[in-house]
């Protein structure tokens, strides 16, 4: 008895393992192949790196002896192992807009995303997940229309022009909310950065003046990214709770007395758990990415409306390194849900 | 009277649909029609799919005889006079800041959208369908790398990257398709590549292989035909994804430039009069919403036809 379990606990921790080694092997490979690309937008497709930082009147000798110092004499692959070292370096180059290193930028204008992104998807997972177990639930029934329903708008409507209409709404017409930015004039540079999320910030230092101007900014368009995360996450729990209920295992449980919400709660519901925070993953990343658009139209002070700008002043070492941060992240997050899903789900896990 | 599209005459004659759900039918093109028949009847059987294809219908119309829909006002003639005239009987859809008929403009931005989503599927498809095929048919080292290389580039953030390449090549429209394509392609190679694993394990391909095709014919003429159907679903679906981001393109300045009608952008044009003139933003994005959600109703209707096991 003690020995199988003894082999079946070594063979468990071996596939961890594998599957750990894998994981780490795709995300490696992902990033190069994502520095690839950001390494040849930036050499080949963009306008001439030399030019832009000697400007168009230098002479035939300064523009080369920038070229040498730029290291473009070089070979192809030996400048993009150059370009990789300074990477991994954290040296992204200076920001032509606001001068500072395109890295101290970013990290000054994550916390603004991150902020709204994280609140989005709880506002996602809060409703959506409960929404998509009721629709499972009553398949064909008017929950399980409605879910289909904010599924297909989900994917229909333009974020951007949801933004504005809500702004319309909910600023213009009804005065519920405050416009766009992150906080009102009034309150700009009070408190203290600590943790760059101006709510955790407000909250420790007791200002509550800010902190509910900040969440009067912050609620629309986290409602509004928080639909998207909703939309998809209420649909995913629904057909995952469809396959579940079709299960003999609850079914069992029926005939054994339970009623049928207890079976749907107690029984399948557990074991949906895996593939939904896959999904949950799935989502955040793709807010993060969202939220460029969205960031635009409420002029949210994260790094979507930082590339944006960037991209308008040709600052091309802002728009690289802030699609790097943004592909790293959403590449981190997707693989290792897909990690987490492969090394949770038995069935996966002997074959 | 004689040509092979006839049915056997050697008994009363069977009505056209009679002769089209056979089932035994006598010729290829018997079969190919029959099964077409039978996938419309079940598509227009759903009443979500038949709404689905009525818009796209639409669209395709509007697009097509956009300057006899717009009464032949031209989508650019400024009327400085008559700047951010609200809805009217004149103006249907009112004017934006330049005096530019919102109506007319509306309907010639069909042409541009429907321009890049036929663009985006010219390129897309047959990248992802080649690398796919040659992926799965292949195998060893070629389907390694080549997969790989898929799931990199399914890893990658679209919008973003999108955003980086258009930014790169310069704004305009036909740079704003490379950068969608660019980003859209990886999962058209997986189903390609599954599509072609399972078909080449099929007896018919072996059977054709001892009798000595090349690769390349066996590739193109036996393998790619059966693999479309599913490709052709994934495109529908995608469409709508496709708009999205080319409307989003538009929208940060990068896609078609002014004064191209182009919805993403007239969106963006109305940011500044939101709160006062409600209708310049306002009409041109529910023109997205509404061709997005036709492609998304006739996708998942298409899934239904030809794959009813995944809904």
């Amino acid at each position: 008895m003690s020995e199988t379990s003894d082999i079946g606990i070594r063979k468990i921790s071996f596939s961890v393992i594998w599957r750990l080694g894998n994981f780490l092997g795709s995300l490696v490979l992902t990033f190069l192949g994502l520095t690839a690309v950001t390494f040849v937008i930036g050499r080949f497709i963009a306008v001439d790196p030399v030019l832009a930082v000697v400007g168009d009147r230098a002479t035939q000798e300064v523009y080369e002896a920038a070229r040498i110092s730029m290291g473009l004499d070089r070979s192809v692959p030996e400048q993009y192992f150059l370009y990789l070292k300074k990477l991994l370096s954290g040296d992204m180059g200076y920001s032509v807009i606001t001068s500072h290193p395109v890295l101290s930028d970013l990290i000054h204008f994550f916390p603004a995303t991150f902020e709204l992104a994280t609140i989005a998807t709880i506002l996602g997972v809060v409703i959506g997940v409960p929404v998509g177990v009721m629709a499972g639930a009553q398949k064909g029934r008017w929950p399980d229309h409605l879910v289909r329903v904010i599924g297909l708008f989900g994917y229909s409507i333009p974020v951007f022009w949801l933004g504005l209409v809500g702004l319309l709404l909910f600023y213009g017409k009804l005065d519920w909310v405050s416009g766009p930015g992150r906080l009102g004039v009034a309150y700009d540079d009070i408190v203290t950065s600590r943790t760059g999320i101006i709510l955790i910030d407000s909250a420790i230092e007791g200002e509550w003046a800010i902190f509910w101007n900040a969440f009067s900014h912050l609620v629309l368009p986290a409602s509004i990214l928080g639909y998207y995360s909703l939309a998809y996450i209420a649909r995913m729990t629904r057909s995952f709770m469809i396959e579940q209920l079709s299960q003999e295992y609850v079914t069992a449980a029926r005939i054994k007395g339970r009623s049928y919400w207890g079976a749907v709660w107690k029984h399948a519901f557990p074991n949906i758990m895996v593939p939904l925070i896959t999904v949950i993953g799935l989502s955040y990343a793709s807010l993060l990415e969202g939220a460029v658009l969205t960031e635009t139209v409420f002029a949210w002070p994260g790094l979507g409306n930082y590339i944006t700008r960037s991209l308008f002043n040709g600052d091309m070492n802002a728009v690289l390194g802030g699609t790097l941060v943004v592909g790293a992240v959403f590449i981190g997050v997707n693989l290792f849900c897909d990690f987490l899903y492969k090394v949770f789900d038995p069935r996966l896990r002997t074959s | 009277m004689s040509s092979p599209l006839d049915p056997p005459s050697s008994e009363m004659q069977p009505s056209l649909r009679q002769w089209l759900t056979s089932d035994a039918p006598a010729s290829r093109r018997q079969a190919m029609l029959g099964n077409f028949y039978r996938a419309v009847v079940t598509l227009c059987s759903n009443p979500a799919a038949l709404t689905g294809l009525l818009i796209v219908l639409t669209l395709i119309l509007i697009a097509i005889f956009a300057p006899l829909i717009a009464g032949h006002v031209s989508p650019i003639h400024q009327s400085l006079a008559d700047r951010l005239a609200p809805p009217s009987s004149l103006y249907w859809f009112g004017t934006d800041e330049l005096g530019r008929d919102i109506f007319s403009r509306t309907v010639h931005g069909a042409r541009v959208t429907l321009t890049i989503v036929m663009l985006v599927s010219v390129v897309v498809a047959p990248i992802g369908l080649a690398v796919g095929l040659l992926a799965g048919y292949l195998g060893g080292w070629v389907d390694a790398v080549l997969m790989r290389i898929t799931d990199i580039f399914l890893a990658f953030p679209r919008l973003v990257l999108a955003l980086a390449f258009a930014a790169a090549l310069g704004p305009g429209i036909e740079n704003a398709v490379i950068a969608i394509s660019l980003t859209a392609w990886p999962p058209y190679a997986r189903i390609a590549r599954a599509e072609t694993v399972t078909i080449a394990r099929s007896g018919f391909i072996s059977a054709i292989v001892l009798q000595g095709a090349s690769t390349w014919r066996i590739l193109f003429r036996h393998i790619m035909p059966l693999c479309l159907s599913s490709l052709i679903v994934r495109l529908t679906l995608d469409m709508a994804g496709i708009i999205l981001t080319a409307a989003g393109l538009g929208f940060l300045g990068l896609g078609a430039q002014p004064p191209t009608p182009e919805w993403g952008a007239m969106v963006s044009a109305g940011r500044d009069v939101i709160l006062d003139q409600w209708w310049v933003a306002t009409i041109p994005g529910i023109a997205i919403f509404v061709v997005s959600l036709g492609f998304n109703l006739l996708g998942d209707g298409l899934r239904d036809v030809f794959d009813p096991k995944s809904t």
